[in-house]
């Protein structure tokens, strides 16, 4: 037993977090920043962050990631980061020709009170931004919220800093992500093209950190929003922002700065939540639906009827970040599947309440949690007074998943141990049928594993 | 060195690697990128702040103090009193492999426990919150330790987790709870989370039981923790011959063996970055010498093997450890003669850690391979240059404010293992005892050593001399295989090992063998790419088979 110290009896915690189902904001902005093109992430504060943020992103990618640090010491804690961050521009520009840094802060330099916006406005007064060069930055506190903040809070620095709106609207709708993977990324574009609408995605992390073996390190690769492109999003004539938590902040700031109306819808996870993207997409860009994209969902639909015997009434626990638990617990539903036990660790009442009311009208009796405490640990309790027959999240869930020897889908963030996340979309009828696909797989593999002999099944 | 005749003069390598920094930044990184004379040892700056905004390896004192030394212990519940990041990324990402003995036996290595600072607890105090998840995790699971370590907020806000530690260790009387004051700013990489740790383990564990341990030649194994099994391979070793392992620091260890450290008759020391104040401490306070040796390579675990005897001075231990070098060896042999002739001549680079760049150097040397530039990621100039340097070094701001414990000669378990003219004698016969000649006596002249190599430094190193294989940790390898060389990871192995003792060597011959000679490494180009390819805009008989 891995995790033998896991009981049965929960007792409420205050002060424990035990197996967090969250990690800290600045690796969202990190991610975040890595999604636009010539970014370099810098992270404000001691080494320490940014070596942990550029290895757990590196784990999940297998890829290069880049990001500078300020590597504070002491002095720096005590007096301040401003010198640190002026002498990190200068040596960035100078070693690694960057168009933009991306700055973030730490826990450090928030407890401290380091203030980005002067500081980068110092910068600027003092000629240390190249012509044509940018720094942005975003406060990112991990005494707050989770790594979904960070990815939420950069998002929002990027549109403020960069969306311009002249009088010209440009036929473009913004689309911007929420955390999701490059290849859900890619997934949003190819279905964009197939609509024939001429989208602005930002972030965009495809082509970045699924970059080719070509021999050479290209420490710029050629994917991520170009400046020029950020800077049009505030011409554009509509935003739609995929995830409440990661994307709508973002969605928000361009409403406010350039008068971009938007509508935030659920990332496309699974049937209906493509649905209403698919719906949203055809109706703000005034196309009709290909008829490549409603067959896709057919096949989509089919492979839902055949196989609905596997699927039907099979309890699942989840755990993971709001804007994917939404729309994945949603599709279990439609799968008729039951979705047992949920945990985020992430706070906030727009998710918990989103989620109450999808739970209130389909599933009142699965537990549901977020914030704080609502930690792997209870999800592992919960597990084990009300058992399931398939957990879904991200690698670390395999602890659990081996003592209680229940089947396990890799998902969310960070996967460290698995390929795949990074090529193959979740997002989409095609990234939902992929998703069905590994459901089957897991629950049939099981149905194999277990089966008496004389119930061995060739054709299922 | 045979490198000498291919590649350009290290002095001209030194100034490329430099010349794209602003003036001060290059001038400062001139003095960490030296020239090797392995006669006279020229001079590294080492254990130096990194210069902002560089891409550098290093991480925090956090990473060294909870994450390195602390982390492997299976026993205690490490308590990260932070806000949630710095519990989540050190939760088994290091992979301190522990066995334990069954199934009722204590092990929270699987476990991630934080205080998840909030906004309050930063503005109000933390204290409150820590002791309370102090009081959770003892009603929970009863531990015989918790350790709690401090992140960077904590010690700017002012929560005193000592005084918070001793209340909690007072109240509860049967558990253990101490604090670490690891905040990542303190030093200037995670070297200083190693001192700090040490510290602790030494004020706060090492002396708690003092039940004489059973055996005739007992030791501590310092610096070793247990990574992809390492710890696994020594332990096999010394059972076999008979040595007794009193405690490991920190590789599958448990609080009770660190409490009775002090019965052991002798410390030996592998990574001497991490671990070395606990030597000394360890020896000015109970008499135990310590003695430097090295597990990696089969070479050095045989030379490893025999200074211990020697130490021990026993013909019976001799005896056995040369009977089980002529039972081990032919294997080893057997396997390293097979691969050599595909190794030899091929060149390594190794950048990473406070000891491992200069271990695995021996591992290579027994593929044939030449390191042709090494450094390390936060060691000091005393392990490039060897201990003798001591007195010489200059100690900075940064290292100033990290606590050096005064340690007296304790009045009643002070007991010298050996007099001074024994120790003289042993020092006499070749053995690193209390000592430590550092990384660049072993390597070739002019070879390069490079101390907190950054990212652009790297691959400028690449570019020029084009390496058969490149050593450093995880955020360095995609981009060094980005460009068409291996990786090996020597923090984690590639989760493979152990690569320690004679199975390791073993392992790492074959993994090394795997890695540079890969097919893959040739299948970078498509057909259509490489030279004289005609990527479709050919004449001729293809051309008839185009539709359109
Ligand atoms: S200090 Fe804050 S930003 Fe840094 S790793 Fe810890 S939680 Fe994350
Ligand atoms: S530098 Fe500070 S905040 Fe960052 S990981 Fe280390 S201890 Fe945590």
């Amino acid at each position: 037993m891995l995790l033998r110290h896991t009981s049965k009896e929960v007792k409420e915690r205050e002060g424990l977090t035990i197996n967090p189902a969250k990690t800290c904001q600045p690796i969202g902005a990190m991610y975040a920043a890595l999604g636009i093109h010539g970014c370099l992430p810098h992270s404000h504060g001691s080494q320490g962050c940014c070596s942990y943020h550029r290895s757990t992103l590196t784990r999940h990618y297998k890829e290069p990631v880049m990001a500078a640090t300020s590597s504070f010491t002491e002095g720096a804690s005590v007096f301040g980061g401003q010198a640190n961050l002026l002498a990190a521009i200068d040596t960035i520009f100078a070693v690694y020709e960057p168009d933009i840094i991306a700055v973030h802060s730490t826990c450090l330099s928030e407890t401290i009170g380091d203030d980005l916006q002067q500081i980068t406005r110092k910068a600027r007064d003092d000629g240390k931004i190249p012509e044509g060069k940018h720094v942005i930055f975003a406060s990112t506190p991990s005494f707050i919220g989770s790594h979904v903040t960070g990815y939420a809070n950069m998002l929002t620095g990027i549109a403020e800093q960069f969306a311009v709106s002249t009088s010209a609207k440009k036929n473009q709708i913004n689309i911007i992500a929420g955390w999701m993977e490059p290849s859900d990324m890619r997934e949003i574009k190819l279905l964009s093209k197939k609509l024939g609408i001429k989208i602005v995605l930002f972030p965009d992390t495809s082509d970045v950190l699924d970059a080719p073996q070509s021999g050479k390190h290209v420490f710029y690769p050629k994917g991520g929003t170009t400046v020029s492109e950020l800077q049009s999003t505030g011409d554009s004539l509509f935003s739609i922002a995929l995830g409440a938590i990661s994307a709508e902040p973002a969605a928000i700031a361009l409403e406010k700065k350039c008068k971009v109306g938007f509508e935030t819808l659920d990332i496309p996870i699974g049937l209906t939540a493509t649905d209403r993207f698919i719906m949203k997409m055809s109706e703000v860009a005034n196309v009709s639906v290909p008829d490549e994209i409603t067959e896709e969902r057919g096949r989509l639909v089919d492979v839902m009827a055949d196989m609905e015997q596997y699927l039907y009434g099979k309890r699942v626990a989840l755990f993971g970040d709001p804007d994917q638990l939404l729309p994945l617990t949603e599709f279990l539903l439609d799968l008729n599947m039951k979705p047992v036990h949920i945990v985020s660790g992430t706070p906030g009442q727009r998710f918990e309440k989103q989620m109450r009311q999808l739970l209130d009208e389909r599933s009142p009796e699965t537990n549901f949690r977020n914030g704080l405490q609502a930690d792997m640990f209870l999800l592992h309790q919960w597990m084990k007074n009300d058992p399931v027959d398939l957990l879904i999240g991200n690698t670390y869930g395999k602890y659990m998943a081996r003592d209680e020897d229940v089947p396990f889908i890799r998902f969310g963030f960070p996967i460290l141990d698995r390929i795949g996340h990074s090529y193959f979309p979740n997002v989409g009828y095609s990234g939902s049928l992929r998703l069905v696909e590994k459901i089957l797989s897991a629950i049939m593999d099981r149905q194999d594993r277990d089966a008496l002999e004389e119930k061995f099944e060739l054709v299922m | 060195m045979e490198a000498n005749k291919i590649y350009p003069d290290p002095l001209q390598v030194r100034e490329e690697l430099i010349q794209r920094y602003p003036s001060k930044v290059a001038k400062k990184r001139a003095k960490s990128i030296i020239v090797n004379d392995p006669e006279i040892i020229p001079e590294v700056q080492a254990n130096v702040r990194t210069v902002p905004g560089i891409i550098t390896q290093r991480g925090c004192s956090y990473a060294g103090c909870k994450g390195v030394v602390l982390g492997p212990t299976r026993d205690i519940v490490n308590i990260v009193h932070g806000p949630i990041g710095c519990s989540f990324y050190a939760w088994l990402t290091r992979r301190n492999q522990t066995r334990t003995e069954s199934l009722m036996d204590a092990n929270y290595i699987p476990y991630c426990f934080s205080t998840d600072m909030q906004e309050e607890n930063v503005v109000f105090g933390g204290e409150k919150k820590l002791k309370i998840a102090i009081q959770e995790a003892y009603d929970l699971f009863h531990p015989k330790s918790i350790a709690i370590f401090s992140t960077c907020p904590v010690g700017l806000i002012g929560d005193d987790v000592h005084a918070a530690s001793k209340e909690m260790r007072e109240k509860f009387g049967d558990c253990n709870v101490f604090g670490f004051s690891c905040e990542g700013y303190r030093g200037v990489s995670q070297s200083a989370g190693h001192h700090i740790a040490n510290n602790g383990v030494f004020k706060h564990m090492v002396g708690r039981n003092n039940t004489p341990s059973v055996g005739k030649f007992k030791l501590n194994l310092l610096g070793e923790y247990n990574i992809g099994g390492d710890a696994f391979e020594i332990e096999r070793i010394f059972d076999k011959v008979g040595i007794t392992l009193v405690s490991s620091f920190s590789g599958n260890s448990t609080v009770s063996q660190i409490e009775n450290a002090h019965t052991a008759d002798l410390n030996v020391i592998l990574c001497h970055r991490s671990i070395n104040y606990m030597g000394d401490m360890m020896e000015t306070k109970y008499g135990i010498p310590w003695m430097k040796v090295n597990f990696v390579g089969a070479d050095s675990t045989v030379k490893s093997l025999r200074k211990i005897a020697e130490y021990f001075g026993d013909e019976e231990l001799k005896a056995k450890v040369e009977e089980l070098i002529a039972e081990e060896m032919p294997r080893v042999k057997a396997i390293i003669e097979e691969i050599l002739p595909r190794t030899t001549g091929k060149t390594a680079m190794l950048f990473v850690g406070g000891s491992r760049a200069h271990h695995y150097q021996d591992l290579f040397s027994e593929l044939g391979m030449t390191t042709v530039a090494a450094g390390y990621e936060f060691a000091h100039r005393d392990d490039y240059e060897g201990r003798d340097v001591l007195p010489k070094i200059k100690v900075d701001a940064d290292s100033k404010n990290i606590e050096e414990l005064k340690v007296l000669p304790d009045p009643e378990l002070y007991n010298p293992r050996k007099t001074e003219a024994e120790l003289e004698a042993l020092k006499e016969k070749g053995l690193e005892i209390n000592g430590y000649s550092g990384m660049m006596k072993q390597m070739t002249k002019k070879s390069l050593v490079v101390d907190d190599l950054s990212h652009y430094e790297s691959e400028k190193l690449i570019e020029i001399y084009k390496p058969d294989i490149f050593c450093a940790g995880i955020k360095e390898k995609y981009v060094v295989q980005k460009m068409g060389i291996p990786l090996k990871q020597l923090h984690s192995y590639d989760y493979g090992g152990p690569y320690t003792g004679f199975e390791g060597a073993v392992n790492f011959y074959k993994d090394i063998d795997r890695m540079v000679n890969n097919p893959v490494w040739k299948l970078i180009k498509a057909p259509w790419q490489k030279a004289g390819a005609t990527n479709g805009k050919s004449k001729g008989l293809e051309a008839s088979y185009v539709t359109q």
